[in-house]
Order: structure tokens, then sequence, then C-alpha cells
């Protein structure tokens, strides 16, 4: 109902509006303050952009950096390349014992990260992972390096971009792929060039997600990989850093960690189409 | 010549059977398959192209047998109820898309494409996307793309029940076009009896997955 007062038009807001419109609000205000409470902490130590990027420079959390970038990297090729397969296989074959397979599948999303951790660390030590750890160090690798950093961002990340991926192959026509398989496609073909391009948007909106989610990890890491220099990421260095007593330094990588967040974040709400179920 | 021959074809999907169907469609035919929704007109359409597979029964194409031929080498033409275009490509790429999967070069594609684009009276569509067009359009850009590259049979899965009444009757008539041009062996699932008579040389009915009748009509052949 619209009312007029001085000539301005007022939408009369109903209970259910104001009640559900204020418990957003709320919401984003406690969201953003705490956004806003990093910045602020900053400005009352008096530290100014120049002292920031001076405590950034440092080359242990340069270091931290780079080896974040490279193992999250390096952990979205890995997730991509199962989480599309999967995905589809969930989304496209009548499979037997359906909801145990998605009960474990969603199992790293609910599971404790010191748990993940731990689950790694008896894997690789009594496991069907002692083969995988004997040939690593036959090879003169170690699981205290990018290789245990990959494996419990991996771990905890992928099953985000495998239901993300499961979505948007739900949202293809199965006919569109039959289709193509009349007018001459392989089954192979039918999935590169109907479906894979069709899920493309939700299939990035997940690697982004599983991106996101990977760069964070900071339980499993501390179990299996530990805070020696050379296996230093973002969220570990950031503990590190709080630990000694560093707080401006260790607020400068949260709040560059939450930067990147909101960013992979905005990128996936861009990519996903308005309505869709991802 | 046989166009399209079925032997004793069964086949499942859930609880629901096709049982038992022989039949011999001759080369250049229209048939037309009728029924009521739910008598598995559909699931034979799709088992004939190679998309369900048999339980039992043969299938031949031309008097050659297809039975465990994959769909794409069946060289046959699909257009199935909601026409199913490829909305992320355009109307020229949606009818280019088994030339080019045939390797067949651009400037050839091209040719063809206009000039089956013509025939049907689309080449106006050919640079729009697939999501501005209406119903009939569709139907008409999916059609194109199905006989393209020249298939052996054109199975026609309802494909002008979900239009209005004008573009039915338009799309009636090219199809009875093409068939003439063409000459077309032509399998055709519809529920209108309009349809049946200004379209068919041989009507099948089906009932609960049986075939049930196969009569030529009148003068039609």
């Amino acid at each position: 109902m619209l009312k007029r007062l001085h000539g301005v038009r007022i939408q009369r807001v109903t209970r259910l509006q104001f009640l559900c419109g204020g418990a957003l609000l709320l919401f984003l205000i406690v969201i953003c303050g705490l956004l806003a409470a990093d910045v602020a902490y900053l400005s009352v130590k008096g530290t100014r952009w120049q002292q920031a990027i001076s405590l950034l420079s440092q080359p242990r959390i340069l270091f931290a950096m780079r080896m974040s970038a490279a193992t999250s990297l390096t952990t979205l090729v890995l997730i991509l390349l199962t989480a599309i397969p999967v995905g589809y296989a969930l989304s496209h074959y009548r499979i037997p014992g359906r909801s145990l397979i998605n009960a474990i599948i969603d199992l790293p999303i609910v599971m404790p990260p010191v748990v993940a951790g731990i689950s790694l660390l008896a894997f690789f030590s009594f496991g069907v992972g002692v083969p995988i750890r004997h040939a690593l160090e036959s090879a003169h690798l170690s699981l205290a390096s990018g290789i245990g950093i990959v494996m419990g961002q991996y771990l905890v990340a992928v099953s985000y971009c495998i239901r993300s991926a499961k979505a948007a192959f739900d949202s293809v026509d199965p006919t569109l792929e039959h289709v193509g398989q009349v007018l001459g496609c392989s089954e192979w073909h039918a999935f590169w060039r109907i479906s894979v391009p069709l899920a493309r948007n939700g299939l990035l909106a997940g690697g982004v997600m599983a991106w996101a989610r990977a760069l964070g990890v900071f339980g499993p890491l501390m179990v299996l990989v530990g805070t020696g220099p050379r296996v230093l990421v973002m969220p570990t260095a950031l503990w590190l850093e709080l630990s000694i007593g560093n707080i401006e330094t260790a607020v400068c990588i949260a709040l560059i960690m939450l930067a990147m967040a909101t960013t992979a974040l905005a990128l996936v709400h861009w990519l996903i189409p308005k309505g869709s179920a991802i | 010549m046989s166009g399209l021959e079925l032997q004793d074809v069964s086949l499942q999907a859930g609880t629901f059977t096709v049982s038992n169907v022989t039949l011999s469609v001759d080369k250049g035919a229209y048939f037309m398959l009728v029924g009521h929704t739910g008598a598995g007109k559909t699931l034979l359409l799709k088992a004939i192209c190679g998309l369900h597979p048999l339980r039992t029964g043969r299938v031949f194409l031309h008097d050659e047998e297809i039975t465990s031929h994959e769909p794409r080498m069946r060289h046959m033409g699909y257009v199935p109820q909601e026409s199913a275009l490829f909305p992320h490509l355009n109307v020229r790429a949606n009818i280019a898309f088994a030339l080019d999967l045939l390797g067949v070069q651009e400037s050839e594609q091209s040719r063809r494409v206009v000039s089956l684009a013509q025939e049907l009276g689309i080449d106006a569509l050919l640079p729009r996307r697939i999501q501005g067009l209406s119903g009939g359009e569709r139907q008409k850009v999916a059609l194109a793309r199905a006989l393209v590259r020249e298939p052996r049979l054109l199975l026609l899965d309802e494909p002008v029940s979900a239009i209005d009444e004008n573009a039915r009757k338009e799309i009636c008539a090219l199809l009875r076009r093409i068939h003439t041009t063409h000459h077309l062996t032509t399998i055709h699932i519809c529920h209108n009896q309009a349809e049946v008579e200004q379209l068919a040389d041989v009507v099948g009915v089906m009932s609960s997955g049986r075939l049930i009748s196969v009569e030529e009509r009148k003068g039609a052949l």
C-alpha cells in the first residue's frame, strides 16, 4: 500500500517485511562490523598503509603468500579434475547406494578441520597411503612440504566443488546430449561440446568457491605439515604472528585473506545465474 | 526396399515395457505413430535412434542391420518434443553442429546451412540467439539441424504439439514439402488427427507398449 506524505510516496511495510528485513540488516551489520573492526584496529594502533605494506613485505610473510598461491592453485586444478567427472556421474548416472555416496562426498564439509588433519596423518601412517608416502620418500619428497599442504587443502575443499558441479550438470537438459549423439557426437564429444559449456558458469563458481576454501585451510595443515618456515601458508603465518604477539601483522594478513575471500564470493555470485540452486 | 524395419523389438524403461514390435516402413514413406500418452511411442523412437537399449529384437535401416550401432553411426535426424536447441550456440551454429562434427570445411558448411535455411524460410534467423525465437521458429531450426547431415531417416517426436495453431499448420505444410522434395523416410509421433490427415502415408497405432495396428492411408502411397 502506498501513502503520500508531503508529496513523497511511502511504501507501507508489513510486519513480516519489517521482521525479515530487520534480520537481514542486523546480519549485514554484524558481518560488515567484523570487517570494519580489523581496519579500525589498525587505525587505532596508528598503522598507516606504508607500515602495513612493510609488515606484509617481511620475507616469511611473502613466502607464505607465494606458498598459498602456488598450493591453492595446484589444489584447484586437482579439485576440478575430480569434481567435473564426479559431479557429472552423480548427476547423470543411476548409482546404487546414492544416499551413502552423497553422505561420504559431503563428509569433508562437516568434518572438523583437526579431524581431517588427523585422518590424513593416520592415512599416511597406517592406511592405504603408506605406499604413497614411501613412494614420495623414495623420490626425496616429504609430506611436510607443498605436497602435504595440497593434500590438506584438497580434502577440505573438494566437496564444495563436487556439489556445485553436480548442481551445474543437473541444470543441463539430458535431451540436449541425446540430440547431440544422434547428430554425430560420441558420448565424450557430447560431454565436452554440450554439457560442459552449458554447465560452465556453475563449474567456474564451484572452482572459485573451492579455491577460496582451500586458501583458508588451517586445521589439517597444523596437524599434517606444521608451521615450519618451508611450509608456511597465509593461515598458518597468521596464527604464527598472533602467537608471537605481532597482532598488527596478523590483522594485515587477515585483511588480505578477507579481501580475497570477498572477491571470490563476488565472482561466484556473478557467475551463478539468478535463481540457480547452486 | 525397406526404409526402416523392426523385428520383434522389445524394450523396458522401469516397469514399463514395449513388447514385440514388428514393423516395416517403405523407403520414402511418411509413417505416423499415434496413441495415448504413455503408450510407449517416444520410447520406441528413442530405441530406433539408439538412445534406449533393446531387450530383444533387431533394427534395420535401408536393409542394413543397425541394432548394435551407436546413435551417431545410424545417420538419423531427430527432432524431440521441445526442439532441444543448444542454448549456448546461435541458430547458424545449431544447424551447422553436425557438419562441424563431420569435419566439413567451413565454406561448405556455410553453403549448406544457408541453402537449407532458405528452403525452410529461416535464413533471416541465422545470426540470432536461440533465446529470442518463437516456438515455431525453434522447431524449424531443430528441423534444419536434423536435416543438414542428410539423414537416412527422420524421427519427429510431436514436433508441433507445443506451438500455436498457425505455426502448427505452417510447419505441417513445411514437413510435407520437405518430404516430397527429399523423399526422406520419416517417423512422426503425433496426437492430432488433422496432422495425420495432412501428412501420413501410413499410420501405426500404439497402446500399452504394443503396436496394435498399421494402416496405409487410401491413395497416400
